[in-house]
């Protein structure tokens, strides 16, 4: 203990030099360079509908962070229209408060390609999410959906094992949406590694559950030895679910889909056997990687149209054995922590 | 009214000169339903067969709505909206731990009140029913949606009768497939043997001189569309039964159409005051056969709206050559 009154005097002496350089630091140029290029600046999300857990999570932490740095946001519901949220778009453009960035859920490859461009020139930075399209955005965040499929289809044959008929149907959603084309393309990428694995059907479903549910009962009489299912989209696997249920083959089919990590549409379903796996996005993560590229866009003083980064989400294939309780994200609680501030 | 009125004699079905829409529908629906058999393996099993019927089930049961107000001379352009958010309602006041009676009688309530406002508007105010449907139609998806449910999708509770009631099952048969059956039973008994189910024809065929000979037209069309309210809730909770949650996203979809095209394409005239179960039955027959076939060979979605419509189009077209139009047979009315 003899050394005490050395330490603290060579605490005192430390803390008395760090406080004298004190009024130097709170001289740091840069939080004024930030607050300046950030305050008050006006985002707009339009995603394919506000309705949904993917849309909810996305503004629940946007708004977080946009309040911390005093911007605005501003979000639109198309409900599932591409004529309501091109007209959302087309009025968000040309309103006499024009937004600073725009983040779009694109619905298909082209429906909004002009009306992006044509924010693009009006001086607005256009951020594509979840939805590729033919389009060049300031940055894309969102899933690799070939990749998406490479996965769902790794996770299938082997939810299948070797044993197996190595039977193989697919829902997809539908022929004009990137998501489903790029998601097959994924799938058929890596079961060309497994010649002995067979594709005996592709119905659509739409993204509608009970066409996903009619569309697997066909599919199951017609192959009733098939090992495992890939859904496209969590939001109509409920469909392929109850067609599996209802033929009695929850042990016998193996039920891949693709979600974004919500704890009811997924975890949930992963933990009471409805699902075998579910290919996941970071929800929390991709919406913190369009923070970032919010922020880096307002401050970097380009134009827009300049660059053009894909800003990929993490995904990984969840299954009961791999299953923790952070694995997902819970709307209602993410929903009551924005409420609560 | 010639077209309601069953007990044709047999002969006169296969004559061409006595060919109408109906008919014309259901030769092609056999006719699919033939070649598929021979053509598709896996088509002519039981299995099967039942997955047809059962495919079509809750379109059918919302047909069946649809007609007795077709019949009558309406349109409901609400039903899809109330099957679906009424259940969503009802889904979402059982999440926030309601007790399950409480909740159910407050649903009915409101599909009730529905019903009874499309009625009223249509019958005393006497605004078309196309416009009060559409907008009773915008302003339950409105209001639920954005009131009282979180979500588009809501999901059934755990452990909840409607799970087990899914997948309830009597000779391997869904439980809807009954449910069906018994409603175009009960629907049938309505229209062809109640007083007020007779009256229906009249008033759809010609509501003034209905009117003039004493029946009571206004209550009766109020009572219609309370009829078809209720017709969509159970549609509504059958397909909740099935897929364990109710996706709200069905509002936004072809379904209308579809409802009202099993209705018509059976042979159900816009017009009013033709038609019955058996056109809602082969409507719904040649939807079903013509799907399934159609998902059997794995034709892409686009080709089967493609060819689902050529189909249907051809028979309206053949409807056409056979039973032209002329100032006897068009109504005022005709859409």
């Amino acid at each position: 203990m003899k050394y005490l009154p050395t330490l603290l005097a060579a605490a005192a002496a430390l803390s008395a030099s760090f406080f004298a350089t004190a009024p130097q630091a709170a001289d740091d140029p840069s939080p004024a360079v930030y607050a300046e290029a950030l305050k008050g600046k006006r985002i707009v999300l339009v995603p394919m509908a506000m309705g949904f857990d993917l849309a909810q999570g996305w503004t629940a932490i946007l708004q977080r962070e946009v309040d911390a740095f005093g911007g605005i946001l501003e979000t639109r519901d198309p409900n599932w229209s591409v004529e309501a949220g091109a007209q959302a778009i087309t009025e968000v453009i040309s309103s006499e408060t024009k937004p600073d960035v725009l983040i779009i859920m694109s619905f298909d490859l082209n429906s909004y390609s002009k009306l992006m461009k044509r924010a693009q020139a009006e001086g607005i930075y256009v951020v594509l999410i979840d939805n590729p399209a033919n389009f060049k955005p300031d940055a894309y965040v969102g899933s690799d959906w070939t990749q998406l499929g490479r996965l769902e289809a790794e996770a299938v044959v082997k939810g299948c094992g070797p044993n197996s008929s190595k039977k193989i149907g697919l829902v997809q959603g539908d022929q004009v949406n990137a998501t489903s084309l790029y998601q097959y393309a994924g799938i058929m990428d890596v079961l060309a590694k497994y010649p002995d694995f067979q594709v005996v059907a592709k119905p659509d479903s739409n993204w509608d559950a009970t066409t996903s549910r009619n569309v697997t009962t066909t599919m199951l009489q017609q192959n009733p030895d098939i090992c495992g299912i890939i859904d496209f989209w969590d939001g109509d696997a409920t469909g392929a679910a109850a067609a599996i249920r209802d033929a009695g083959k929850q042990d016998q089919v193996f039920l891949v889909t693709t979600g974004g990590g919500e704890k009811a549409a997924d975890c949930d379903r992963i933990a009471d056997g409805t699902y075998g796996a579910v290919v996941m996005t970071d929800l929390a993560q991709e919406t913190h990687n369009m923070v970032a590229i919010i922020k880096y866009l307002l401050q970097s003083g380009q134009a827009p149209g300049t660059s053009s980064p894909f800003i990929y989400t993490l995904l990984k294939a969840t299954t009961k054995e791999n299953l923790r309780p952070d694995s997902c994200w819970d709307l209602k609680a993410l929903q009551a922590d924005v409420a609560a501030k | 009214m010639q077209g309601g009125v069953p007990g044709n004699d047999m002969k006169s079905w296969l004559n061409w000169k006595e060919m109408n829409q109906e008919r014309i529908v259901l030769l092609i629906a056999i006719l699919i339903f033939i070649v598929a058999s021979f053509t598709l393996p896996g088509f002519f099993t039981p299995d099967n067969i039942v997955a047809i019927v059962r495919s079509v089930s809750v379109l059918g049961i919302l047909a069946l709505g649809m007609a007795i107000v077709v019949i009558g001379r309406g349109i409901d352009l609400s039903a899809v909206a109330i099957m679906a958010m009424s259940v969503a309602w009802y889904l979402q006041l059982l999440n926030d731990g309601m007790a399950d009676g409480a909740a159910f009688l407050l649903v009915i309530s409101g599909v009730l009140a529905i019903g009874l406002l499309n009625g009223f508007l249509v019958a005393y105010a006497e605004v078309p029913a196309i416009f009060v449907t559409l907008a009773s139609g915008s302003f339950v998806f409105g209001y639920v949606r954005s009131q009282l449910i979180a979500q588009d999708a809501v999901p059934v509770p755990l452990g909840h009768w409607m799970q087990l009631f899914g997948g309830v099952r009597y000779f391997d048969i869904p439980v809807e497939v009954f449910i069906f059956a018994a409603l175009a039973f009960l629907i049938f008994l309505f229209l062809r043997y109640t007083k007020w189910g007779r009256y229906v024809y009249f008033a759809g065929d010609n509501p003034v001189s209905a009117r003039n000979a004493g029946m009571p037209v206004r209550p009766m069309l109020v009572l219609r569309y309370v009829i078809s309210a209720l017709i969509a809730f159970i549609a509504g909770l059958l397909t909740a039964a099935s897929l364990h949650s109710i996706n709200t996203r069905v509002v936004n979809s072809t379904l209308l159409y579809d409802i009202v095209l099993v209705a018509v394409i059976g042979g159900i005239g816009l017009s009013g005051g033709k038609g019955g179960v058996r056109n809602v039955l082969f409507g719904a027959a040649l939807i079903g056969i013509m799907l399934n076939a159609m998902t059997i060979i794995d034709i892409p979605l686009i080709y089967q709206s493609l060819i689902k419509s050529s189909i249907l189009l051809a028979a309206i077209i053949i409807d056409g050559f056979l039973n032209p139009r002329d100032e006897q047979t068009a109504q005022q009315g005709d859409i």
